[in-house]
Parts: C-alpha cells; structure tokens; sequence
C-alpha cells in the first residue's frame, strides 16, 4: 500500500517525546516544511516537492534572563489558521510562537517557574489551533492557556486559562473534519496525566475521539456522550503519535514498538457507528517512533521520525 | 523535565559500575579481602547519608561532565586505581548498559524495578556488613517512598528525560550474555547467536516476546454498538511474534522483580570490549545540552563537596596497599586505547584531588569564584559558596 521514499536527514537526532514530528504544507509554493525536536532545539526542514532542494533552520528554546538557552522543549507543532500558520514551541520555560517558516519569534509567554526546582516539574505541552483565531496551550499544572491570534502581526494575547483538568496535559487536539462550514459540537479535546490508563495521544475528527494509550490501545469514542465505539489492542507499547488524514479518514498511529500502522476510520451517521479496519504496517527496525503524520489531508504521504535517528523516513502510497 | 531523575540515574550507573569492578577484580585475581575492601569502600561512600540528601532534592539532571566527575571519584574511594583509558571504558560500559535497559524497559514503571534489581545486588555485595548494610537498607526506603506512588505518566516523564540524556551515544559493547539474562523463556542456544547491538551501535529492538504487563497482544479490534454490546469483532497482521504478558514485578524489598534488566551481566567471565569507530560522526552533531560556561553548575559542586566530605583520605602508608585495575586485556591494549579514542568522545573530566588540605579548598573557591566573575548573579550564591568552604574546612 505504502513504499518507502528518500529520506530527509536532520542536523540532529530526534529526542524521545509524543509526537514529536510537525508537518506544513505550503501548496502555493509546492514546498513541506518538517519539525523535529533534538533537546533544547528544534531542527526546521524545508523541502520542496520535486525532492531537489531542502533548506534547513535550527529554533533554539528562550529563557528569561539567559543568552543560550538549555530549558529542554517539550513539542514543537505547526498551527495552521485561516488567515495565517504558525509555529508554536513549549518548552520548560515558556511558549515560543513564531511564523510557519521559523524566520521571526512573534510572542514569547513565559510560565511560572519557581526559584528552587518542584517536585512537580514544570513544562507546557499540547499545541492546537482552534476555530478562526485561537491557539490552545496545555500546561503541566492542568490549565490550558488559551491564547487570541490576531490576522497578522505579533499582538497575541492570553485572553483565557481553561482550568478542568488536575493532571499535567498530554495532548490536545482541535475538530478536524476538514469541511469548512461544518457545524462542531465540540471544538477541542485534551487528555491528561492522571488515572489508570494514561492517554498521550488525541484527535478530533466529526464528533469521535481517537485517543492513543500507553498500554498501546486506541479507543474510540463519541465525542459529546463518551460512548465507547471502538476498542483496538493496536501496539506492544506506549503510542507516542496519532494523525488523522481528514477527508480520506486514514488514521496513522505510531509507537515504541517500531511500527507504524495506517487504519480506515469509517463514519456512518444514520447508525451512529464508527468502523476501523486495518490497512497496513511498517516497521522501522530498532527504532522506538516518536513521530509520525500524514504529509497531505488524503493521506497519500506520510513521514516517521525515531529516537536516535537523524533522518526523517517518507512513505508514499503506491 | 522530570525534577526526580538523578536518584535513579546514579544509583543505576552506580550498580552498573559495581558489577564491572567485581568482574575485573576477579579477572585480575585481586586477593579477596582486597577486593572486598574496595567493594565496600565504594558502596559506602555511594550511599553517603549527606551525599545522598543531596542526590534526592528535587533538582534537574547534572550535566554529562558533572556526572562522569562524580563517577570518578566514586571509582576511586578505595585503594583501587584506574588509568584514564579504562576509567573512560568503564564509563562507557556503564552508560550503555544502563541505555540499553531504559531503551528496552517494556513499562516505564519499570525502570523501578531495573533500579530494584541494581539495589538487590549492591545489597548481596555488602551482605557481611551490617553498617553498610543498614544505608543501603534505608536508601531502599526512600526510593520506595519517593517513587512507588508515581503514576505511570510521571515515570514515562522519568524515561524521557534519561532518554535525552543518552541521546546518541552508540558505543559498541560486545557483551553477548546479557542476552542470556534479558529473555527468560526462550532457548538459550538460539539466542547466543543473536545480537544484542547492531554494528552501527544502535541496540536491537526485538518485535517479539511478551508484551509488557497491562498490555494486550496487538491484533483485535473490537466495536460496539451504542448500549456497549460488542458488535463486531476482526483481527489484524500485528506485524511481530509477540506472547502474552508476564506476571508483574513486585516493588517491596525482597520480591521476585520478573525482569533481569538490571541484573549483573558480568557474572560469567568474559571479556568485554568496546569500539570507539562510527560514533565519532554522530558526536558532531550532537548539541550539548549543557552549555553553561562554568564547568560545573553550583548545585553539581554541592553534591561534589558531599561525595567528597564523604571519602576517607588515603594515608601515604598505604601506598603499597593500593593496587590498578585494568579493563583490558593487557597494559599495552589500555594504552593504545587511550592513545586512539577520538576526541570529540573525551569526557573532560575535572580534576579535584580529595586531600585533606588546603589545596582543595583553594581549588573550589577558584572554581566559585568564577561563577561571580561570570556575573551568574542569584541571591544565595554567596550563603552556598560559604557552606561549601565550611564543609570542605570540617573535613
């Protein structure tokens, strides 16, 4: 179904963290930008379709006070708004948000981080755009900072803390359905750290939400009843990434168990039923994945990234 | 990251290092009551009251330099020596094994029960001696207090961050028999042959065996419909040849921990060799971390100043009662190993000698004295260079 492509090598490895791989298409210019985190940087490639020409970036962390910063990030994800796409980084010490080609930082909000070290650490984590201009922070204490992006210059403002969740955040995603104009009952997901079952992957996709588990288990649910559609014992290991292509329903689930799987997430409203089958696996030997999305809204190309790998590995459909 | 990783890190590369220097010294045929001197004396100082109050502050993880210094002096808290070129393959040795345990650890949770499996040992090394016995018993303690309430999500957090911390480290070990120990269940003959790394240095990660305990064997997917009657139910290629989970390890003090990652490798005799090639490209790459100007940070030399406060001073009359361990073959292959690794994977390690004098103290305060000249200003740098100095003058 998928074969594997060339490669795209990066300055440095990629670290161990959940979905740990940005992807932005720029169709206009037939250009991809890629994202992967190395510790306290975030390697930028920008690659053109026809495979001939990369160009690559390094986005360092920021700290207050400090004129190299060695705060660890934590994600790194590209949040694509009607009237502009940005790149949000998190880290131990603030949110870095800058314009989708990494050239210019256009808000820094830095967290409250106390004097001597917690036991509690502290860090941001969970990046999604929501609705027209809103772009949805998740936090270790809980809270999700809520932020208001204006159509074009660096006036971003805090203009809400969402303060349900007690455990730190894992992921948040937004409502993808893809279709503009559809009516959202719910606009935004996000799962936390506590309870028996830990949830460190989610998506949003018309009304149903995928959550990826540590036990290796993606489950299906409803999003407004939380009715239980559908439970898959997927992996052998913790999921670290989900991605959803929306108009073709492909679900791309990756874990530390070295392989990548591709699902079909069927819809049917009149039964109010869900169905997955299983499409197809890839293996990448020796590698505990950290990263993996669709490269398009079909799901005709996607892209993996792993632990101690200086590459990103492309597969398309055949 | 996670603020509680460094009890963890230390206490697994301590035990790492103990079951290297019990092979050697038994390699090298050091007389026993040599050998358990230095066992003892290391494991003594290791589990330090001051030092370890220190180790389990809520803190970040101490830089690769700090660590390896720590571990140097650790090494030679005895009338053992060792030479640059095997303190390095010793380091090495260490590092890797415990990489290669976290990468493999099937839950993160685990990664307690690896560090369980360390302690269980380190106890069995010091078994004769009540004292030592008795700091190694309360710091069991305190990582059952500190750690069995963890949720599973602290722990990954915990996993991460020594991830990061390993990032790129690819050194070859040729150490066939930890396999041995890793895969209980399976036919030993069959699994001499195989590998444990590749020869790039990249560890295999095998896509069979049992799944880690609270997972399901992949290959179900089970619908429902809206009452939750299961509707439908299909199978699917997992892709791999996995079994069903053992039974889970236990966290209390003398229980049977189900896994044999953290168990000594070593205690077969064999020789165990490292290889620098292949390594050197991936080092340019890599980004340090840590690249604060001062060689170490403030709360490194605290834990310094205690390991160090901790150290009994060797007497000049002992010369002839201190002895070199080797981790090669032959004094002419330690040599040549020191002569030929690449520089980028040197280790920079500071060298303080822990003499009771005045040298130390003037050492420390030339390396405190640097901090201000850099103008790291903080409000309670003076108070901790002073405690420093006072620790180091009631020595």
């Amino acid at each position: 179904m998928y074969h594997k492509e060339k490669s795209i090598q990066v300055k440095n490895s990629a670290s161990a963290l959940y979905n740990n791989l940005g992807v932005l298409r720029i169709a206009p210019r037939h250009l991809t930008y890629f994202t992967v985190v190395h510790a306290n940087v975030v390697n930028m490639v920008s690659a053109s379709w026809d495979g001939l020409n990369y160009s690559h970036r390094q986005l360092q962390s920021k700290e207050p006070n400090v004129a190299t910063s060695t705060s660890l990030i934590m994600q790194a994800a590209f949040c694509p708004l009607p009237s502009r796409d940005l790149l949000v980084v998190t880290s131990q010490k603030g949110i870095q948000m800058y314009e989708s080609d990494g050239s210019i930082m256009v808000y820094w909000h830095a967290l409250d981080t106390p004097e001597t070290p917690t036991a509690q650490a502290v860090f941001a984590r969970g990046i999604s755009a929501v609705r027209e201009s809103y772009i949805c922070v998740g936090v270790s204490s809980g809270a999700i900072l809520v932020f208001d992006v204006p159509i074009k210059g660096s006036n971003i403002t805090l203009s809400e803390v969402l303060k349900e969740h007690k455990e730190s955040i894992t992921d948040i995603a937004p409502e993808c359905s893809g279709q503009p104009g559809m009516e959202c009952i719910a606009d935004l997901v996000s799962a936390d750290d506590g309870g028996n079952l830990y949830v460190d992957c989610i998506i949003l996709w018309k009304g149903t939400v995928v959550a990826g588990y540590g036990t290796g288990q993606i489950h299906l649910y409803e999003a407004v009843t939380g009715i239980l559609h559908a439970e898959i014992n997927a992996h052998a290991r913790w999921i670290y990434s989900l991605d959803i292509a929306p108009f073709s329903g492909l679900l791309l689930s990756a874990a530390e168990d070295s392989l990548v799987r591709v699902w079909h997430l069927t819809m049917t409203p009149e039964t109010n039923s869900v169905e997955v089958a299983h499409l197809h696996n890839e293996c990448v030997t020796d590698t505990q994945i950290c990263g993996a999305k669709f490269c398009d809204g079909d799901g005709y190309a996607f892209a993996v990234t792993g632990y101690d790998l200086s590459e990103i590995i492309r597969y398309t459909q055949s | 990251m996670s603020s509680r990783t460094l009890p963890l890190l230390f206490i697994n590369l301590g035990g790492e290092m103990l079951y290297i220097l019990d092979q050697r010294l038994r390699a090298q045929n050091i007389p026993a009551d040599k050998a358990k001197k230095v066992m003892n004396d290391i494991i003594t100082t290791m589990f330090n009251k001051k030092f370890l109050e220190e180790l389990f502050k809520p803190q970040e993880l101490y830089s690769k330099k700090a660590l390896r210094t720590v571990f140097d002096r650790l090494a030679h808290a005895s009338i053992m020596r060792l030479n640059q070129a095997s303190m390095d393959k010793l380091y090495d040795l260490m590092t890797m094994a415990f990489k290669y345990q976290v990468l493999l650890c099937p839950r993160p949770k685990d990664i307690l029960l690896i560090s369980f499996n360390h302690m269980d040992a380190i106890k069995d090394f010091v078994k004769d001696t009540p004292s030592i016995l008795s700091q190694v018993d309360e710091t069991y303690q305190q990582l059952i207090e500190m750690y069995t309430t963890l949720c599973s999500g602290e722990f990954q957090l915990i996993r991460q961050t020594l991830l990061i911390f390993f990032q790129d480290m690819h050194i070859r070990v040729s150490a066939l028999c930890c396999l041995l120990l890793c895969f209980p269940l399976c036919q030993v003959s069959i699994f001499l042959k195989d590998k444990v790394q590749n020869s790039n240095g990249r560890f295999v990660l095998p896509t069979s065996g049992p799944v880690p305990y609270g997972t399901q064997v992949p290959g179900l997917i089970r619908m429902f419909s809206c009452t939750g009657e299961e509707v439908t139910r299909l199978q699917f290629n997992n892709g791999g040849n996995y079994t069903a989970a053992l039974r889970e390890g236990s966290f209390e003090i003398f229980r049977d921990r189900v896994t044999k990652l953290g168990t000594n490798m070593y205690s077969v005799s064999r020789p165990v060799e490292t290889h620098m090639s292949g390594t050197s490209k991936n080092s340019a790459q890599h980004t340090k971390v840590n690249t604060a100007p001062n060689p170490l940070a403030k709360e490194e030399l605290n834990l310094l100043a205690k390991l160090m406060g901790g150290l009994e001073v060797p007497k000049s009359g002992n010369a002839d009662n201190g002895f070199r361990v080797n981790l090669f073959n032959t004094d002419e292959e330690e040599e040549e190993a020191l002569i030929s690794r690449p520089g980028d994977l040197s280790y920079g390690v500071i060298n303080i000698q822990a003499t009771k004098d005045q040298q130390v103290n003037a050492e420390l305060a030339k390396i405190m004295g640097e901090f201000t000249e850099s103008g790291e200003q903080s409000p309670s740098s003076s108070s901790k260079g002073d405690d420093l100095l006072a620790m180091m003058d009631g020595l």
